[in-house]
């Protein structure tokens, strides 16, 4: 899903609770990680967001305005 | 009693403000002790009166206070809506989304982003990058460490006079106990007062021995049954053979008859494996092998001499000083001799000269210990003289491996028995000496100066990290080797067994050309007369002398040369410094020494 910098949801394959439920939380993070990296090195930023768990993995690639968020299952 | 104080106020100051002001403290009462009430007391001296030699603690409650903590989700509810737009709206939400849409903005970081992700996930796709990778191999530490050894005890003989610890067997159950036999090995040099007995050692205790063997005669060699291990079978200075039970005190159990016991001191005694546990041998210096039955210790059920003749004289026999035994080889045995000679022998032979099958030389005094590898039983361990040499069963002329000449007399030895690579010595300057040939062939994996007095006889434990080395002054140590000594490396026994194989057949290599050299000898001899054979060496023997003198001459003569040479560089340099201090022109001195000095030469 294509979601923009105040976190609207613009585009999506997913229904509208789980869409708003990942939009919101992953704004969030995205924003904290984002931050961790320019603290630790101010000419660094933050490319991509990886995030593995036990049943998927979600991708987070950052822009200045938007924020592209695939879930994928794993080929395992 | 009532103390009483008025103070006045007016009724028109009723309800006025109060101003407080400052002023010194006034007595009000002083009520004086009156002494009459004195008499109504009684003084009690002393006074008892109850203290508590504790800690004095004090007990206090506090509040903590309570911090709830609940877990809850978070609802997300769409905000970040502009203001125009009423999020329920699908109509208004539709119609914003179609024109953020349309911003090109947004074109270019999809498609940026698109790219990004569409890479990570085919990367996703392709491998599982997260996945669990050397699975296999559990956390091997190859251990780096330096290998060590520590002291962990010392147990000291409790006589004054002290004796040496000329043998040590540990229990074969029970590793806490450790069976010592002292004596005296010095040719009838036995101070005055010298206890007889020999001590089982627990090593929980190392102050206080257990249990305390009382024999007739000092024991040279002590050994645990290792079938039962009650059992210990001893041999004594006098050449009988004593076996005791600790479970019926500290007195001989049974004792061989001196008529048919060994002339000497009895240097090896091995339990046998057999079905009853009571077979036994031992061997002597006045050359005799026998074999007892503690049943029946009264005589030896056999007896071999160490003739290497095969003729069975006792006078031609080799004292034997130790003995080797092992129970996967039960028909064959090895024992070392004062000579320097190991003899290797089978016990099922049919006639008593052909027990003897064969013999190694090697060593130049009397071989001290002698083991086969517990991995490899056709390699065995020799230790003797200074030094160390391990065999192969199948090179008969020499050792395949051996150390270099130490500096002190090597005094006993025994491999690990966990590790086929690793053997240790014990040397005359109490230094133990820890080899491993994997690891390093010329020098000791680790030395160690155990005491100040010789070392005599060590012993490893089963467990192959617990060693016991006993010592001149009847000291036992016991010491911890680290584990990279005692824990089995990968690939050792491979590289240790190719090692041996390597060796022995550079020895048969060896051994094959020498037999090959002196059979051409044998040829070229026979080939000539004989009448010339007798002159031709004469001739030649003179020829050779005289050849050998111009030799000797001939070099002394380049040296002394040398040393002249030398002598007149260093004085024309003294010389020379002489001149540039003293700006004298003496050069015409220095040619005249140059010419002096070499007329004579």
């Amino acid at each position: 899903m294509v979601v923009n910098a105040e976190g609207i949801p613009i585009r999506t394959t997913l229904d509208n609770s789980t869409t708003v439920q990942y939009a919101g939380l992953l704004h969030q993070l995205t924003m904290k990680a984002r931050s961790t990296v320019r603290d630790i090195d101010p000419q660094n930023d933050l490319t991509f967001l990886r995030i593995r768990s036990k049943k998927h993995e979600i991708m987070v690639a950052p822009d200045k305005e938007y924020l592209l968020i695939v879930i994928q299952n794993p080929c395992e | 009693m009532e103390i009483v104080y008025v103070y006045v106020k007016k009724r028109s100051e009723f309800g006025k403000q109060c101003n407080f002001s400052d002023r010194q403290a006034e007595l009000n009462i002083d009520i004086q002790p009156s002494p009459e009430l004195a008499e109504l007391f009684v003084e009690r001296n002393p006074v008892d009166t109850g203290t508590q030699c504790s800690a004095s603690m004090s007990e206090h409650e506090a509040i903590s206070f309570w911090f709830e903590m609940e877990t809850r989700g978070v609802n997300h509810v769409e905000g970040g809506w502009p203001k125009d737009v009423n999020p329920l709206e699908l109509e208004q939400t539709i119609r914003f989304r179609k024109k953020v849409e349309k911003d090109e903005n947004y074109i270019n970081a999809v498609m940026q982003l698109g790219s990004i992700m569409e890479h990570c996930i085919k990367q996703n796709n392709a491998i599982d990058i997260y996945e669990q990778y050397f699975n296999d191999t559990e956390a091997v530490e190859v251990t780096e460490e330096a290998p060590s050894a520590k002291t962990i005890n010392v147990f000291r003989d409790p006589q004054e006079v002290k004796r040496t610890a000329t043998h040590l067997s540990w229990h074969p159950d029970d590793h806490r106990k450790l069976a010592i036999a002292y004596s005296c090995l010095d040719f009838q040099r036995a101070p005055m007062g010298m206890s007889n007995d020999s001590y089982i050692w627990d090593l929980e205790n190392p102050n206080k021995p257990e249990i305390a063997l009382r024999s007739s005669s000092p024991l040279i060699t002590l050994e645990y049954n290792p079938k039962d291990s009650h059992v210990l079978l001893g041999g004594c200075y006098n050449g009988q053979i004593a076996c005791w039970d600790t479970r019926k005190g500290s007195l001989v159990a049974e004792l061989s008859t001196v008529e048919f016991s060994h002339r000497d001191p009895v240097y090896g005694t091995i339990w046998l494996q057999s079905k009853t546990g009571t077979e036994c041998f031992s061997a002597s210096t006045d050359g005799q092998v026998m074999w007892w039955d503690i049943r029946k210790i009264s005589e030896p059920t056999e007896v071999v001499v160490m003739d290497i003749t095969r003729k069975e004289q006792l006078e031609n026999a080799l004292g034997a000083i130790s003995l080797e035994f092992e129970p996967t080889l039960p028909t064959k045995f090895m024992v070392g001799t004062e000579q320097g000679i190991v003899i290797s022998c089978n016990r099922k032979a049919k006639t008593a000269a052909e027990k003897i099958v064969c013999t190694f030389s090697g060593h130049h005094g009397p071989i001290y210990a002698l083991q086969r590898n517990p991995f490899y039983p056709k390699n065995f361990l020799t230790v003797g003289d200074w030094t160390a040499r391990v065999w192969s069963e199948d090179s008969r002329e020499s050792s395949i491996m051996w150390t270099k000449y130490h500096m002190a007399y090597l005094t006993d030895g025994a491999w690990s028995p966990t590790r086929p690579a690793v053997f240790f010595t014990t040397k005359m300057d109490g230094t133990l000496d820890i080899w491993d040939i994997v690891f390093k062939q010329c020098d000791p994996a680790l030395s160690l100066k155990v005491c100040d007095e010789a070392l005599f006889c060590l012993r490893v434990q089963d467990n192959g990290s617990l060693i016991a080395c006993g010592s001149q002054l009847g000291t036992t140590t016991l010491l911890e080797v680290s584990s990279g000594l005692s824990t089995l490396q990968r690939n050792e026994k491979n590289s240790a067994s190719a090692m041996f194989e390597r060796e022995t057949r550079r020895e048969k290599i060896l051994e094959a050309r020498h037999r090959e050299m002196r059979l051409k000898e044998k040829g070229r001899a026979e080939g000539k007369d004989d009448d010339q054979r007798y002159e031709e060496p004469a001739v030649d023997l003179q020829e050779l002398v005289a050849k050998a003198e111009e030799e000797f001459f001939d070099v002394i003569f380049s040296e002394l040369r040398k040393k002249e040479v030398d002598a007149v560089k260093k004085s024309k340099l003294k010389q020379k410094q002489a001149v540039d201090t003293d700006q004298e022109p003496e050069e015409e001195d220095t040619g005249q020494e140059e010419g002096e000095e070499e007329t004579p030469a």
